[in-house]
């Protein structure tokens, strides 16, 4: 018996042959080649935590896309569309798309001039030390415990999947990680989400291909979908006329400005997991064209995440159910739906490819997790706070065994995760907490010269503690969703999208007040930080194809015409 | 410096070498229960002759350059 088959449980949604097991290796020896490869190049502070900003504008926007395209992020989505239908792409389009291009086109010239190391450090700038300390803390704090959730739910997907132990799991995937972030830092993690982008490109396509064949065709797949559920699962917006008319119990308002102008604004232009990557830039074109690029593949992820769900709900035999009803009956859940169409369709070597593709989804999540968190420690809170006089030299070895300890605390919270499940919940919703207020701190700073410290301090706490209170609200007293989101149909993802319009709401009404109350700050003091009174810093002279305004409006166009197709 | 394209090359061949070795096997020696949807379009065939063409591309594109 191989030591691989000694370590699996009887049952399992998948077998892998050799040759799978053998793809599945080959990734993890180049992975760890590419981290060894690299070590020699993040020798200062500029190569570890930012990559030496010299990566291109391809490479920097696939990371910055490939940060956000986990393994957790194909399943549940995938899930989601075999729930919820098509409905569940407006998180793809309308979702993202506005926002990306909203950090290329406004918001990226000031980080990018600020040279600012990450986002807390643009609030140190903008608002003060107070800010920086919330956003850094809570950021931090949040980051590493994400980190261990998500190792948990690998090692649960490992196990389902192929039956693979979870201690296993957990400990080959972060020590993995820990070596190839310590070894070559922001650079290594940069190439290997890279690496992850062609995986899940070239693991997952074929499901869609030979899902497509086998249902006859697009409206051929809408007619069985029709009749085994009900025609809304594939309109994105007939439906959401109101929270009653669709499988998500939701309206238009919820999705325009609950997920379109808020979560999804705050998730891509202040989340500093998926900023970093921008910030490594090697000039402002690249910094402002990376975040077209990626919303130029974005808008393409549906057909590999969302198409597979709605080809399980046209073509699987079996019923998905919910988690809770599956680990009740043993049947299969609704997240189970991508490996069961992996299972369908991909015979050995496919099948290893895909499995691979869900092992480098998860792995270059919790990298992107650990380098994140050690640039905002060590340089939003080890140096300001404990140390501001130690050589470039201290910070990177800092940076070194922030590293390893951050892949420790992620292991302990996966441990932890696995003795008290609820507390992945809690995480979940804690992390959604300071999105929205961050974002209304950080757009009022570089847009409203008259907005000062105190102002973005308290406007930020006051978001983010409203936003633990309409939660808290709604834990307590589940009827109260229907205050929260103005509608007695509404249901659970409503929640997320109103609590995050009130908590930016509440974070721009009391840093209004309160910087109006306060006394403003000095002109020169803004140089650089805020709209108005920057020159914002040319993209050079370079042929009309290769400036970032004429692909944001080409990018504009396809948004529009594939919401108008889908309609 | 190694381009990364280089090593996504080299991830993209040595798969699709893969992929495609064990469609050719399973294509000359079809197993009594496939176990897939859709085995007679061998996709394993294609798809890793896709990949290892792709892969190769990459990896002659931006091989490292000898210094002189």
């Amino acid at each position: 018996m191989t030591p691989l088959l000694a370590i699996a449980v009887p049952t399992r949604l998948v077998h892998l042959a050799p040759v799978d097991v053998v793809i599945v290796v080959f990734y993890f020896a180049l992975v760890l080649s590419i981290g060894w490869y690299l070590k020699g190049r993040a020798n200062t502070g500029e190569d570890f935590f930012m990559a030496g900003r010299e990566m291109t504008a391809w490479v920097a926007g696939l990371s910055f896309l490939s940060a956000n395209l986990g393994a957790l992020e194909l399943m549940g989505w995938a899930g989601s569309a075999y729930q919820y239908g098509i409905l569940a792409t407006h998180w793809y389009w309308i979702g993202a798309i506005p926002a990306m291009l909203f950090l290329a086109l406004v918001m990226m010239p000031f980080y990018y001039i600020s040279k600012t190391h990450s986002v807390p450090g643009y609030l140190k700038l903008r608002f003060g030390e107070p800010s920086r300390a919330l956003s850094a803390v809570s950021f931090a704090f949040m980051t590493v415990l994400m980190s261990g959730v998500n190792m948990f739910a690998m090692a649960k997907v490992m196990q389902i999947v192929l039956g693979w132990d979870i201690n296993f799991s957990i400990w080959v995937s972060s020590l993995t990680v820990g070596i190839y972030v310590t070894l070559g830092g922001l650079r290594s993690a940069i190439f290997n989400e890279v690496l992850q982008f062609f995986l899940i490109w070239a693991g997952a396509l074929l499901i869609p291909i030979l899902g497509l064949y086998e249902a006859g065709g697009w409206n051929n797949l809408k007619l069985q979908i029709a009749h085994r559920a009900s025609d809304q699962y594939v309109h994105l917006w007939s439906g959401l006329g109101s929270f009653s008319h669709n499988p998500m119990g939701i309206n238009w308002v919820g999705i325009v400005f609950g997920l379109g102008a808020v979560i999804s604004m705050g998730y891509w232009t202040t989340d500093f997991l998926v900023v970093q990557r921008i910030l490594a830039a090697k000039d402002i074109r690249s910094a402002e064209m990376a975040p077209i690029i990626g919303a130029g593949f974005k808008m393409f992820v549906p057909i590999i995440v969302i198409l597979p769900g709605l080809l399980g709900l046209g073509l699987l035999p079996e019923k998905l159910v919910p988690e809770s009803v599956a680990t009740v009956t043993g049947g299969h859940s609704y997240n189970d739906v991508l490996p069961l169409m992996l299972a369908r369709y991909c015979g050995p070597g496919l099948l290893g490819l895909g499995v691979t593709a869900l092992i480098a989804g998860f792995m270059s999540g919790m990298a992107g997790n650990v380098s994140a968190f050690t640039t905002v420690w060590t340089y939003d809170i080890y140096r300001p706070l404990f140390n501001s006089k130690g050589s470039d030299r201290h910070y990177v070895n800092m940076g070194r065994w922030t590293t390893i300890i951050g892949v420790l605390i992620s292991v302990g919270t996966a441990y932890l995760v696995m003795h008290f499940a609820s507390i992945m919940d809690y995480v979940q919703a804690l992390f959604s907490f300071f999105i929205a207020p961050l974002f209304g701190t950080v757009v009022l700073g570089m847009l409203w010269k008259r907005a000062t410290g105190p102002g973005g301090f308290w406007g930020l706490l006051c978001g983010t503690l409203s936003s633990v209170g309409m939660w808290t609200w709604v834990k307590v007293d589940p009827s109260a969703l229907r205050y929260v989101a103005l509608s007695p149909y509404a249901k659970g993802l409503a929640q997320d999208m109103f609590q995050a319009l009130w908590s930016f709401i509440t974070c721009v009404v009391v840093t209004v007040v309160v910087s109006l109350a306060t006394k403003p700050v000095p002109d020169s003091e803004l140089t650089g930080l805020v709209y108005g009174m920057t020159e914002i810093p040319s993209v050079g002279d370079v042929p009309l194809y290769q400036k970032p305004l004429f692909w944001a409006a080409v990018v504009t166009v396809v948004f529009f015409v594939l919401n108008i197709v889908f309609w | 410096m190694i381009s990364i394209w280089f090593f996504i090359g080299i991830s993209l061949a040595v798969n699709g070498a893969l992929i495609l070795a064990a469609g050719i096997y399973q294509f000359i020696n079809p197993p009594v229960n496939p176990g897939v949807v859709l085995f007679n379009l061998h996709a394993n065939v294609w798809w890793g002759a896709v990949l290892l063409v792709f892969g190769l591309f990459y990896c002659v594109r931006f091989a490292p350059k000898r210094r002189a």
